[in-house]
């Protein structure tokens, strides 16, 4: 438990320290957000009903390259060699990474959120549950995320594979987060939007256990 | 490593499932009477729904080899492995190209958003995304322990994707089954699933032999020594 501890602190000081690159990455997803909407033309009835879709393949977008970047740090300078040398086991290490990753994610969601009031004009009067659904859905981003992301990091083409493996994985995530979110904007009158976050919940508790159960055999020799 | 014995059963297991294959189809396309509704168009079925228990298999066994590596460590089933997801992905692209076909004259579009149509398009591309991450892992001990995690967490998310959509859209057929398909169409049916049974588990085994072949290279110390790696 120390352990885990102290490595989500490090990686939330790792964060703290790099917060150029999450200003960074907030502009990016912002920018799709934008992108969006040139795709679907200035009809505003149209951007609303799909507002919920566009926030969630930003931050899907924008989820690369931070869960990417998490472990390129540690593969500079073979700083990964060096963390699994301490007497930690790497679980701790997965879920310090996994948990700083989720941090990062729910805030970049937080922060998109505005961004699509303002230009789809989609507000919801829940914001405890629309929080709710972005940390739902950004741990289901962040589990299988960082478990690939520490593969992909130590290969060539890094770039392109963490999308190409993550993407059809997070399927589930995409489908019950957009339709939730969807929900929540544009009113719930069967309250579907709780069995949503069901699945979203049962995709968290999955994958968290299985990448606590495979890092291990991930990053040791 | 496995000897030319294990090499001419499974060129004999190709060779019977072609047969099969052939002489399941000639009864499906020729012999069997024309579905009621949907006339000859349903012929297509006779290939379609083998591939989808032959495609489903190979998946399962591409799993059983990922846990079988990782608890044993031993190199064949990193070969079977490589050969299962191939084969695997190979068969989930023939069903959704059989399914577009079969779709269009009776749905009236190529493709649906139909949970088993939808999941198995999921299903190419994460099978397909792990041997990507194959050619671009160089070390041989990391790929082959990478494969078999990705090869599990894919594995374990494949009934997520297909509930998650089945709650978001809905139009397939009921699953053929022998139960649900009238007995004139049981034996093309099942000759044809026991036909491509036979010819993918002997492609697979050709397929595994040459990794393990190709792995013996690879390991090879550069002066023509024998290999590092023994088994």
């Amino acid at each position: 438990m120390n352990a885990l501890v102290a490595a989500l602190r490090k990686d939330l000081l790792l964060q703290w320290r790099g917060r150029a690159q999450a200003v960074a990455i907030f502009a990016f997803g912002a920018a799709t957000l934008l992108l969006f909407s040139f795709a679907v033309g200035p009809d505003s009835r149209a951007l609303r009903q799909h507002a919920a879709g566009f926030l969630w393949l930003g931050l899907l977008l924008a989820s690369t390259l931070s869960l990417a970047e998490s472990f390129d740090l540690e593969v500079e300078e073979q700083a990964l060699e060096g963390l699994l040398l301490l007497p930690a086991s790497p679980r701790a290490l997965y879920y310090g990474k996994a948990l700083a990753n989720w941090a990062l994610l729910a805030l970049l969601g937080v922060a998109l959120f505005p961004v699509m009031v303002v230009l789809y004009d989609a507000s919801t009067p829940q914001l405890a549950g629309l929080l709710g659904i972005v940390l739902l859905g950004t741990a289901g981003l962040s589990a299988p995320g960082t478990l690939y992301a520490a593969m992909t990091a130590q290969t060539r083409s890094r770039q392109t594979l963490l999308p190409l493996l993550l993407f059809p994985l997070v399927v589930p995530v995409l489908l019950a987060s957009v339709q939730a979110t969807s929900l929540l904007i544009l009113g719930d009158p069967m309250g579907q939007a709780r069995s949503w976050a069901t699945l979203l919940f049962l995709f968290d508790v999955i994958h968290w256990s299985l990448g606590g159960l495979l890092f291990g055999q991930v990053v040791e020799d | 490593m496995r000897t030319a014995g294990q090499s001419r059963l499974s060129l004999a297991s190709v060779a019977l499932g072609v047969v099969l294959l052939v002489a399941g189809s000639y009864w499906g396309l020729a012999r069997a009477p024309p579905e009621i509704f949907m006339g000859d168009v349903q012929r297509i079925m006779y290939v379609h729904v083998p591939t989808a228990w032959n495609a489903m298999l190979a998946l399962v066994f591409a799993f059983v080899c990922a846990l079988m590596f990782l608890f044993t460590n031993d190199w064949k089933w990193d070969n079977r492995l490589e050969a299962a997801i191939e084969m695997g992905v190979v068969l989930s692209i023939l069903l959704c190209t059989q399914g577009a076909i079969w779709a269009k004259p009776t749905w009236g579009v190529w493709w649906d958003w139909d949970p088993r149509l939808t999941t198995t398009a999921v299903q190419v591309f994460a099978f397909g995304g792990i041997l990507a991450l194959r050619a671009f892992a160089a070390d041989p001990m990391k790929r082959a322990v990478w494969s078999a995690v990705a090869c599990i967490v894919a594995f374990a998310d494949v009934p997520i994707v297909y509930f998650s959509v089945k709650w978001w859209n809905s139009l397939h057929q009921a699953q053929s089954t022998p139960d649900t398909v009238s007995s004139a169409f049981h034996w093309p049916l099942r000759i044809n699933a026991i036909g491509i049974l036979f010819l993918w588990t002997g492609l697979v085994a050709l397929r595994a032999r040459l990794g393990a072949l190709r792995l013996r290279g690879e390991l090879a110390p550069p002066d023509g020594g024998p290999p590092l790696v023994t088994r």
